[in-house]
């Protein structure tokens, strides 16, 4: 699903802040990337949204090169990943609804599908009785419900999450990752970055552990060395 | 931007397979509803700051949009002055009546000059004594000072002809000066030509003022919506797709303050039709103001909105590419 081969990122201002990153992630798992702040999870989430691109090295996503993909095919890109948020992103000038739709609408689907596919999406994170409301009047732990529900709307294969569970209590931590869970067992990848050992702890799950940019561990999460 | 970019080819097909062809035209023909509601909703939503602009957009047509309307009429005005070129041609001193008479007669068969009109020594002096006033002045010279005059009207009043007849009739020697009397009428249209640069050169001004207020506008319009562009972008928003809503703001401005300046030509000329007609019945003119033609009230709102429009898109393009996603 990703695949990362020997990828580097030095920043203009000089910062390596990946180097020589090589791994893989297939369909249908749930992985965890790890590492203090600047470590480089950020980077290597941005290099698989396109926001950043590598100095050196490939980046593929569903077998495609991103090297090859030029600034107009981004988005296109964007539409096969889900990504769901620490601060969960949400548009408060607009309904529950209206909020999960968007990846819809700009996709172009028919309307009568986008009302089909975000209650599904919306009932998937136990959320169908809130649709009309804004998302301000929700708590943080529907908030980021409503964020996961905008995430997968459209059935991407690959679903990235950065520090997903940062603000919830565990046990909304532990529903979030429930969801997760759901997402990987019906095939979808899903890369959760945080530096919540006590989450990682829980759950005996594929970890990627990042120091100074460089990968220092990838297995299970038994002795994780961050 | 990437080395391959070239290769014109989208990747991925999952996307087509999900929404067919007639799905994507008729969700583009949406948004572009949608984006058009959209930029009209936050007009409202914000009528005092909108209204500002599109004010400031108004007057600033209005100018140059007035001015043109008070130019076109004057030169309508004028147009017929011209039909009335003719010669004052004054003759020397010793020239007699019947001479005058006989020069009269020969100029008329010119086949440049449609008649002539003798004002002699004696009516010259009558009609001024009438007209002048200083009748009593008159009475107290020794002679009549005034020369004998023959009134030539050209058959044609194109420029190059009446010159060439009043170089010819000058170089007569009863002819003591042939003066033309539109030279004045040319003067003034010449003042109008310049009337009409110089509203060139204002609307140019004006133009690029109105287009740099809508880089404002939209400027802070996109501050202000920052987040819901990351937001479209992380969730794979086309360039276009975020685009599109500032351009109908910046389209909307600008028709609005077209539509609004043609109100205020429109007062202005009513405001000042009542005097200037007045004061073209007292140059006995039987022209009255005429207001804007139908092509104006067409265009300037189009005119007006291409402006916004191309503000819109300098704001964006110079603007969007700020706003990236982080996390």
């Amino acid at each position: 699903m990703i695949k990362f081969d020997r990828v580097s990122k030095r920043y203009p201002n000089g910062k390596d802040a990946l180097r020589r990153i090589h791994f893989e992630l297939p369909a249908g798992q749930l992985t965890f990337l790890t590492g203090h702040s600047g470590a480089g999870k950020s980077t290597l989430l941005k290099l698989i949204m396109m926001i950043e691109r590598p100095t050196q090295g490939q980046v593929f996503v569903e077998g495609q090169n991103l090297n090859g993909f030029s600034t107009r095919q981004v988005p296109y890109l964007r539409r096969k990943i889900g990504m769901v948020h620490q601060n969960h992103q949400l548009l408060f000038d607009r309904s529950v609804f209206d909020n999960v739709a968007l990846p819809l609408v700009i996709a172009g689907f028919a309307r009568a599908d986008i009302g089909k596919r975000v209650r599904a999406a919306l009932d998937k994170v136990g959320l169908l009785n809130k649709e009309k409301l804004n998302p301000i009047m929700l708590s943080g732990g529907e908030q980021q419900r409503v964020g996961i529900a905008r995430a997968v709307v459209n059935k991407p294969p690959l679903l990235l999450a950065d520090e997903p569970t940062g603000n919830l209590d565990p046990a909304l931590s532990a529903e979030i990752m429930d969801l997760f869970h759901d997402f990987a067992r019906v095939g979808v990848a899903v890369l959760i970055a945080t530096h919540d050992l006590s989450l990682i702890a829980r759950h005996r799950h594929r970890l990627l552990t990042l120091r100074e940019g460089r990968l220092i561990h990838d297995g299970e999460d038994d002795d994780h060395g961050a | 931007m990437a080395p391959n970019s070239p290769r014109a080819r989208r990747p991925g097909g999952a996307r087509s397979a999900r929404t067919s062809l007639g799905d994507r035209l008729r969700a583009w023909r949406h948004h572009h509803r949608d984006s058009l509601r959209d930029a009209l909703n936050r007009m409202r939503a914000a009528p005092s700051s909108a209204l500002m602009t599109v004010l400031v957009i108004a007057i600033a047509l209005a100018l140059p949009a007035g001015l043109a309307v008070l130019l076109d009429n004057a030169r309508v005005i004028t147009k017929g002055w011209d039909g009335n070129a003719h010669l004052s041609v004054f003759l020397e001193m010793d020239v007699d009546e019947s001479r005058q008479r006989q020069l009269a007669d020969d100029w008329a068969d010119f086949d440049t000059v449609k008649r002539t009109e003798v004002i002699t020594r004696a009516q010259a002096l009558d009609e001024f004594k009438a007209l002048s006033g200083f009748g009593e002045v008159l009475e107290a010279l020794p002679d009549n000072p005034l020369p004998p005059l023959i009134v030539v009207y050209p058959d044609n009043a194109a420029p190059g002809q009446v010159e060439a007849l009043q170089t010819r009739l000058n170089a007569l020697p009863e002819v003591d000066n042939a003066q033309l009397d539109v030279a004045w009428v040319r003067r003034l249209h010449a003042i109008i030509e310049l009337g009409d640069r110089l509203i060139g050169v204002l609307t140019l001004g004006l133009a690029a003022a109105v287009v740099l207020v809508v880089v404002n506008t939209i400027r802070l319009a996109i501050e202000s919506r920052r987040e819901e562009i990351v937001v479209i972008k992380i969730v794979g928003g086309t360039d276009g797709f975020v685009r599109r809503p500032f351009l109908y703001s910046g389209f909307c401005f600008g028709f609005a303050g077209g539509v609004l300046s043609l109100v205020l030509v429109g007062t202005a000329l009513w405001w000042l039709g009542g005097p200037i007609d007045e004061l073209l019945n007292l140059y006995e003119s039987e022209h009255s103001l005429t207001g804007m033609s139908a092509s104006t009230v067409l265009v300037l709102p189009l005119f007006s909105g291409t402006l916004g429009l191309l503000g819109a898109w300098l704001a964006v393009s110079r603007h969007l590419g700020d706003v990236e996603p982080q996390f």
